[in-house]
């Protein structure tokens, strides 16, 4: 059953879609948010500044560079420099592991610090602090599993670029994955303030 | 029909053997068949419990279920229903079986993302199974999981929430899917404005499929947080808010009501014109309402929440939009009506299906109304009126649309006719048992009988027993409707290409349709889905 079905358009169409339903699955969070941030204007701010601005800076340097490479490497196949595209994809995939260390860096250093979900410490801070380390959680959470499954795509993609899988006449799937990983990038662009930046 | 005797179409042809040729398939038709097989059993299971709960209500007081077994039974009927079968019964079982061949296309856009969406639904409904019979309980919430009693309940809410969320993908990615291929794949000369209502009724509910699932996703994700980490997001006391749980739930479930009911218009809109024998009345103003219908229906959400404690600002516009929405919808009544209007009706099976549609939509439609204006939404809600109006545009409306879908279509995937007279004394049972059953939940709940109790006061006796009686009329019209599918399935009569002389283009080819649909040439369309001049129906 081969039915030759190649579609390129409509493949890219597809993923549009899909990260449509990225954006709306996120919104989710945003608007709870917003609402939370108009009834706790004071103890957001608050929350806010107990988080590590330096890490989180690093983390968007991280990740604007990683758009950034993973945008050349789909220039790069559409060149036919195979190599190349390679080496742009390695680089994204360490950037994404990057990400994730300082992740893990940062959020130990809060949780020894008894600030985590259902924790004792956090209670006692009041409602709208609870709040907004409760949406600083989940939102990042989702967003680190985003990076995480992102930076696997690329890998995989790479992998099969380098089994000629992925050429330059045919290269949908990586410009999806690359898709995807601007998406990811785009989510943290607007976590960035809303938790660290403006409040 | 001397050569189809011995042919099978896509149930023979295939590159792997046996069972392995079905569950590794990546035809739409295979795929469309399997869910059909999923949703109708999941709909027997519903429908026992459903009639299990009415057997409850038979008389006042305990008499054959405990108050805790009452909440688990309506809570997994409800669960069953609306995630396991409504939202995928004609989407994903007709809509894959029919959308590509009515575009004239080979298969779908992504048919391994077809294929993955089917097992995403069978992931769902296994888990799901598993959190109904395992661990804590059935789940005892109802079917809306509303907070904060699903953040305390030790039954299996955390289990039911993940498996309703592998649903949800499923969803959205036979909505993904259904959207590409009717913008990529039509075939040579299906215009817009030649495509039948069907297509454009799926195409509508792709895109709400598409909007509305990922927000029920990250609603029940943060339900299974809430129970896992106790994180306080919808708990007043360390920040966080009800009612916006409320909010965000009903953000996807109210515009999932019209993934339920759009895919059931789109049926009758192809039901009516076949045995009218005119064009559809009206054609762009069906497509279109299809449309309004999807965007008007994903603002109302709000009028589920008008006793939940909104400012009366909001309820004065969700209210109005609610109102609006009743535009579209009255549009399509109209137009099948005045498609009837001078034709020359058959009375087959699936137009009947379809005329019981029109009635129980009616009233389903207008009870809609009572409860979108606040002022008598106060006085109804959470009475069981409020249930018997969902049942009204649920299963008279969706059900029957579904039923329809079958007498209409089946004979064309299996290739072999049912028998016509217990399909029609079928039809009658389920059209009175239905009616039966449901008015007089309606009717007890005007005069005040809540809803999701298993006990009521002496006066609402007759009324509820008269329910009761009526569920009973219903369920022999399911039993001889289904054994008669069956047996037609099985040894029906070999029917030809077109045996209700209907011009789409799926009744173009054989039956039941070979794989690929086509055979070496595309179609090329020259006129419109409804047009019938020179169409004649086969003999069988």
């Amino acid at each position: 059953m081969s039915i030759e079905h190649r579609d390129d358009t409509g493949d890219r169409f597809g993923m549009w879609l899909f990260l449509y339903t990225e954006v709306i699955l996120f919104s989710g969070l945003f608007i709870l948010y917003a609402v939370s941030l108009s009834r706790f204007p004071g103890d957001f701010a608050q929350g806010s500044h107990q988080l590590n601005i330096y890490l989180g800076s690093i983390n968007t340097i991280v990740l604007l560079t990683s758009s950034l490479t993973i945008a050349l490497a789909v220039s790069a196949i559409q060149m036919n420099r195979i190599r190349q595209c390679l080496t742009l994809c390695g680089v994204t995939v360490v950037l994404a592991l990057v990400f994730l260390v300082n992740k893990y860096f940062e959020w130990s250093a809060e949780i020894s610090h008894g600030i985590y979900p259902g924790s004792q410490h956090l209670a006692e801070m009041g409602a709208g602090v609870s709040a907004f380390f409760n949406l600083y959680y989940f939102t990042a959470g989702l967003h680190g599993l985003h990076v995480l499954i992102g930076g696997s795509l690329i890998g995989v993609v790479a992998v099969l670029t380098a089994r000629g899988k992925i050429t330059s006449e045919r290269y949908t799937l990586l410009e999806n994955s690359a898709l995807f990983w601007h998406l990811v990038d785009l989510v943290w662009i607007f976590l960035f303030p809303l938790y660290y930046l403006i409040l | 029909m001397s050569e189809s005797t011995t042919y099978t179409g896509f149930w023979q042809e295939s590159p792997r053997p046996g069972i392995l040729g079905w569950l590794l398939s990546t035809d739409h038709k295979r795929i469309g068949i399997m869910y059909l097989c999923c949703i109708t059993t999941m709909f027997i299971v519903g429908a026992c419990l459903g009639l299990a709960l009415r057997l409850e209500l038979i008389a006042p007081g305990v008499t054959v279920m405990t108050p805790q077994t009452y909440n688990a039974t309506f809570t997994v009927h409800g669960i069953i229903m609306i995630f396991m079968f409504l939202i995928p019964s004609i989407p994903a079982a007709f809509g894959n079986l029919l959308l590509p061949i009515q575009i004239g296309a080979r298969d779908v856009s992504f048919p391994k993302l077809n294929l993955i969406s089917w097992y995403c639904y069978v992931i769902g409904a296994i888990l799901a199974m598993f959190a109904i019979f395992g661990g804590g309980g059935a789940p005892d919430t109802g079917w809306t999981f509303y907070v904060p009693f699903s953040t305390q309940t030790s039954t299996n809410v955390s289990l039911v929430a993940f498996a309703a969320f592998m649903l949800g993908f499923s969803s959205i990615l036979t909505g993904i899917n259904f959207v590409t291929t009717v913008h990529r794949l039509r075939c040579k000369g299906l215009t817009w404005g030649r495509l039948p209502l069907f297509v454009w009724t799926l195409y509508a509910t792709a895109w709400v499929q598409v909007l509305a699932t990922p927000m029920i996703g990250i609603t029940l994700v943060l339900i299974i947080l809430e129970r896992t980490f106790g994180a306080g997001l919808f708990d007043a006391a360390r920040g966080g808010d009800p009612i916006l749980f409320q909010h965000l739930f009903w953000i996807y479930s109210h515009p999932a009501v019209y993934i339920m009911i759009l895919p059931g218009m789109g049926v009758i809109s192809e039901v009516i014109p076949t045995f009218a024998r005119k064009p559809l009345f009206g054609y762009w103003a069906m497509a279109l309402s299809s449309l309004a219908i999807a965007f008007a229906g994903s603002l109302v959400w709000g009028h589920h929440m008008y006793a939940s404690g909104m400012s009366d600002f909001a309820i004065l516009i969700f209210s109005f939009l609610t109102f609006i929405v009743a535009i579209p919808s009255a549009i399509k009544v109209f137009n099948w009506v005045s498609t009837l209007y001078k034709g020359s009706i058959e009375l087959a099976p699936p137009m009947l299906f379809a005329l019981a549609f029109i009635f129980n939509f009616a009233i389903g439609g207008l009870g809609g109304l009572a409860l979108g204006a606040a002022a008598s939404d106060i006085h109804l809600h959470d009475t069981t009126f409020v249930v018997g109006h969902f049942h009204y545009v649920m299963f008279g409306g969706g059900g029957f649309a579904l039923f329809a879908a079958l007498h209409y279509w089946l004979p064309k995937f299996t290739g072999r006719m049912y028998r016509h007279k217990p399909a029609v004394i079928s039809w009658a049972l389920l059209f009175v048992g239905f009616n039966i059953t449901y008015m007089a939940m309606q009717a007890v709940g005007i005069m005040g009988m809540p809803r999701r109790y298993y006990d009521y006061l002496p006066q609402f006796h007759t009324l509820n027993l008269i329910s009761t009686i009526g569920s009973w009329i219903l369920a022999v019209g399911l039993i001889i409707m289904f054994v008669n599918l069956w047996q037609g399935a099985r040894k029906g009569r070999p029917v030809g290409k077109n045996p209700w002389g209907a011009a789409t283009l799926e009744w173009t080819i054989p039956s039941p349709p070979p794989i690929e649909n086509f055979g070496a040439e595309d179609p090329v369309v020259t006129k419109g889905p409804y047009e019938f001049k020179g169409v004649v129906a086969d003999e069988y």
